[in-house]
């Protein structure tokens, strides 16, 4: 203890610059470029402003009155909902299908699925999206090969330019993408399962099912907590990839919420309409984290 | 017994197809960006999957000579920018972690928990204000712009990461350090520092991934062609050559090899960071 106040100079003065010096950086770069955006963000909703000049024209709530009856922000966050849906309920099963697959060392080739499979999450979001347009392009791609060759003579439909096709074209990248990474968090999850407890249940008779039931979830518990978590805060920050294939259009057709953001405050400068989008968002992300944590992790530990 | 050993079959060969069809899910892209890159328009119309016959290197070798695009460039520019959110997060984040890891003050829980905020508020959030405050500092079109963000962001995550790692430094080394004669700063850099290398190679790694593939933060910083990292240039090439789609691949394809190079070299930092670290810390 006497030591321990001896390095750090005690709690006293000395030890104040040692700690400003420390904490500072860290302190002033995360305060100014996170903390003090979200809180101008906030104050930025109540006016009508376009980024140049004083910010004068007080609205009151009225940016989020508009909000509430404009039917492209209705329309971006049913796709930002129906991204997380799926993601929960086909993506992690497939990816919780593929871990346990992968996960035994006695299935050949396990380490080398394992790694390939994660490749796609290594890729940048843009390129994964400009290289699947290729593929969904009906003159040259690959749908136009599949089409061709099961229906010879039709052509072929131009998925990204169809406004009833376009979401689901994208949803089925952002699998493609993401999958790997949520089924390398399942691996890393079963490791630590201990083997012995798998062994005496086999040796006792047990099912597959019910050793997946009564020792292989309960064990995952923490892993299935954070590929949740990732999935739904991920569904409702998704950007990259819909603008990498087409911005969110036809007609909004593909449009999310933080497409949206961009371009009514970044492309049309409608900045005070654009903040009340970012803080709608932010709320967004915080109740999900308030129910995840109180009702999520609480009531299964 | 025989059923057991018939079932087992059953199962291997259904893993094998499942394995089998995602790797077909998985690889058939892939490949179809390299291939693509080596044909010219009319093969790729014709038959987007065969291999190229004849083989067409030169959309590979114009963009590596700089004839089309500017590939290297936006490599180069991709590095500066990672390059410097590197630099700058190791400093700052092992500086925060190690106060928080190995200092005992009033304040610890409120800082930390100042930086555990990061996780509830998402950069879209951040964005309008941000465009608008690096307008303010001057600092749009500049690396530095794309630079700080990008760094303030990484903040909460690797500060958690690296303050698990410290604090398991066990505290005898310090008491050493101390009789030893050395400070706060000496134990950092002669001792916790060389300890923690594999983590901060870890975060090192991560945070290389992170700038190598961010886009939102780039598209709203920099104006210029010039300045354009590679995922935005990957856009911006799009736009210029926009039917020439074996161009493209070939832009696509080359892009993607320092990502692909990164992960085979450095998979084991880049799996255990995202999963491992989250999951036990």
């Amino acid at each position: 203890m006497s030591k321990r106040n001896a390095i750090r100079g005690g709690p006293g003065r000395a030890s104040f610059l040692t700690l400003f010096v420390l904490l500072a950086p860290a302190l002033i770069i995360f305060i100014a470029m996170v903390l003090v955006p979200v809180v101008e963000a906030a104050a930025f909703s109540l006016y009508k402003w376009n980024g140049l000049g004083p910010m004068t024209n007080f609205r009151g709530l009225r940016n989020f009155q508009a909000l509430f009856s404009d039917e492209v922000v209705g329309k971006a966050i049913s796709h930002n909902v129906l991204i997380a849906i799926f993601s929960l309920v086909v993506q992690l099963p497939m990816a919780m299908g593929l871990a346990l697959i992968v996960s035994d060392e006695k299935f050949k080739g396990a380490v080398f699925f394992r790694t390939f499979f994660f490749l796609p999450y290594v890729l940048s979001e843009v390129i994964t999206g400009a290289l699947w347009q290729f593929i969904y392009q009906p003159q040259f791609g690959l749908v136009k090969l599949l089409w061709s060759t099961l229906l010879p003579g039709a052509q072929a439909p131009a998925l990204l330019g169809d406004t009833k096709t376009v979401f689901w074209a994208i949803l089925a990248v952002i699998v493609w993408k993401y999958f790997g990474l949520h089924m390398t968090i399942y691996v890393a999850g079963l490791q630590d399962i201990p083997k012995e407890q798998i062994e005496a249940a086999t040796i006792d008779g047990a099912s597959r099912k019910r050793i997946f039931a009564s020792i292989i979830l309960p064990g995952m518990r923490i892993p299935i907590q954070l590929s949740v978590f990732f999935s739904v805060i991920g569904s409702f920050q998704i950007f990259d990839v819909v603008w990498a294939m087409g911005r969110g259009d036809p007609v909004n057709a593909a449009e999310t919420i933080v497409t949206y953001l961009y371009k009514m405050g970044l492309q049309r400068f409608n900045i005070g309409y654009g903040g009340a989008i970012a803080v709608f968002i932010f709320l967004l992300c915080l109740f999900f984290n308030l129910f995840y944590q109180k009702v999520l992790v609480r009531e299964e530990s | 017994m025989r059923s057991i050993k018939s079932g087992d079959r059953l199962m291997a060969v259904v893993r094998y197809c499942v394995c089998g069809a995602m790797f077909l899910i998985v690889a058939v892209p892939l490949y179809i960006a390299v291939m693509g890159g080596f044909k010219d328009m009319a093969q790729l119309q014709t038959d987007p999957m065969g291999l190229p016959s004849p083989l067409v290197a030169a959309n590979y070798l114009d963009m590596l000579t700089g004839k089309t695009g500017s590939f290297w460039r936006q490599m180069g520019n991709s590095l500066i920018i990672a390059g410097g959110t590197i630099a700058i997060l190791l400093v700052v984040a092992t500086f925060a972690a190690y106060a928080l890891a190995r200092m005992r003050f009033k304040l610890s829980c409120l800082v930390y928990g100042i930086f555990q905020l990061g996780f509830f508020f998402p950069l879209a959030v951040a964005i309008l204000p941000l465009y608008l405050q690096m307008r303010g500092l001057h600092l749009i079109d500049k690396y530095m712009g794309v630079i700080l963000p990008q760094v303030a962001f990484q903040i909460p995550m690797q500060v958690m990461l690296l303050r698990g790692f410290i604090k398991a430094i066990p505290d005898e080394l310090e008491e050493a350090a101390a009789i030893d004669g050395y400070g706060a700063f000496g134990f950092l850099l002669k001792i916790v520092v060389p300890l923690s290398t594999p983590i901060l190679a870890t975060v090192a790694i991560l945070t290389l991934v992170a700038s190598w593939n961010n886009f939102f933060t780039p598209l709203i910083v920099l104006n210029t062609a010039t300045k354009f990292t590679l995922p935005m240039g990957v856009m911006d090439f799009m736009g210029q050559y926009a039917a020439g789609w074996n161009l493209i691949l070939a832009f696509l394809t080359l892009a993607m090899v320092p990502a692909i190079v990164l992960y085979v070299l450095c998979q084991k930092y880049i799996v255990a960071g995202l999963t491992g670290g989250a999951i036990k810390g």
